[in-house]
């Protein structure tokens, strides 16, 4: 079994209200410093797979079909360990 | 004319619509649940406004690959009248049928009420019954209609005469004022606004319905009646 996260967030130049609502709320608890904020999406998504490579490229495909809008939204894709949660 | 409203788990504007293609306009109209494969027997297809499937994901994103998406794509090719409102235009996105992405409003607010769009475009078999640059009143009810496109989609739209509704007071943040958009062939439109809840004077404005009766005289100048 593998594990992937999936990060997904708006392109660059699309606007974020999420991410601007944040940072405005930053800016009046003080935290001036604060330049730019953004709000996206995380995802967890375990597969069986024959090797880390195919699973990885289904992932890929997943995104692109649906997890991700690709005319607003990018995505990045990250490895990670896979612990079984029992019961 | 035959009318279908396309009814996917979450539709909730769908009995709307079925009221103003049955009552005020009185055509035949029937429901078609999202598992459906065949649409040859429908004349428009009507994808109306909710919350399909939740949309747990993005508005539109999961509904789009509901069985009767592909019918519906299939109609779209054969020149059949389509017309997607609300959640039913971000699926239209989604699936690829319209240009664009919808985004969250700017003010993050669920923005509700009845708000003045310039119809653009009267060149359509949607909006012939409309004059050019007439300014009418329609409901808006949604949290996710800020309509998304890059630069160059958007002077393609323009230059195609695609934007069939623009916003007088833009309520979202739409790119260009955006309202609704029709295909390049003319016969797939999508728009935030809801016609179907502007069709009589107990609605607060009857500006709605000429959108359908625009649909049945395009279909019936298309189909010689005996």
């Amino acid at each position: 079994m593998y594990r992937f996260k999936i990060f997904v967030i708006l392109k660059k130049g699309v606007l974020d209200p999420q991410g601007q609502a944040v940072k405005k709320s930053l800016h009046a608890l003080g935290y001036q410093e604060v330049q730019e904020v953004k709000v996206g999406k995380y995802m967890e998504v375990d597969l069986e797979a024959e090797s880390v490579d195919v699973a990885r490229e289904r992932v890929k495909h997943m995104c692109d079909k649906l997890l991700a809008n690709p005319v607003i939204e990018e995505y990045r894709i990250e490895q990670a360990e896979f612990e079984p949660v029992e019961g | 004319m035959k009318f279908a409203v396309i009814v996917f788990p979450g539709s909730n504007c769908d009995v709307d619509m079925y009221h103003a293609v049955r009552d005020i306009l009185e055509e035949e109209v029937e429901y078609v649940w999202h598992t459906e494969t065949d649409l040859s027997a429908y004349d428009a297809l009507l994808l109306p406004g909710g919350f399909s499937y939740g949309d747990y994901l993005r508005g539109g994103a999961i509904a789009r690959f509901a069985p009767v998406m592909e019918a519906v794509k299939e109609a779209a090719e054969r020149g059949t009248f389509v017309l997607g409102v609300c959640n039913g235009f971000q699926i239209l996105l989604e699936a690829g049928l319209l240009p664009g992405a919808m985004r969250r409003n700017n003010s993050l607010k669920f923005r509700c009420f009845h708000t003045p769009l310039e119809v653009v475009n009267t060149d359509t078999p949607f909006t012939s019954h409309y004059m050019e640059g007439e300014v009418i009143f329609i409901p808006i009810a949604h949290g996710e209609g800020n309509y998304y496109c890059d630069p160059a989609t958007l002077a393609e739209l323009e230059q195609n005469r695609q934007i069939v509704f623009r916003y007088k007071e833009n309520p979202n943040g739409s790119v260009g004022d955006i309202a609704g958009i029709i295909n390049k062939a003319g016969n797939v439109l999508g728009m935030m606004p809801h016609p179907e809840r502007a069709v009589e004077d107990l609605l607060g404005s009857r500006d709605g319905l000429r959108l359908f009766t625009s649909i049945l005289q395009a279909w019936r100048g298309s189909h010689v009646t005996v």
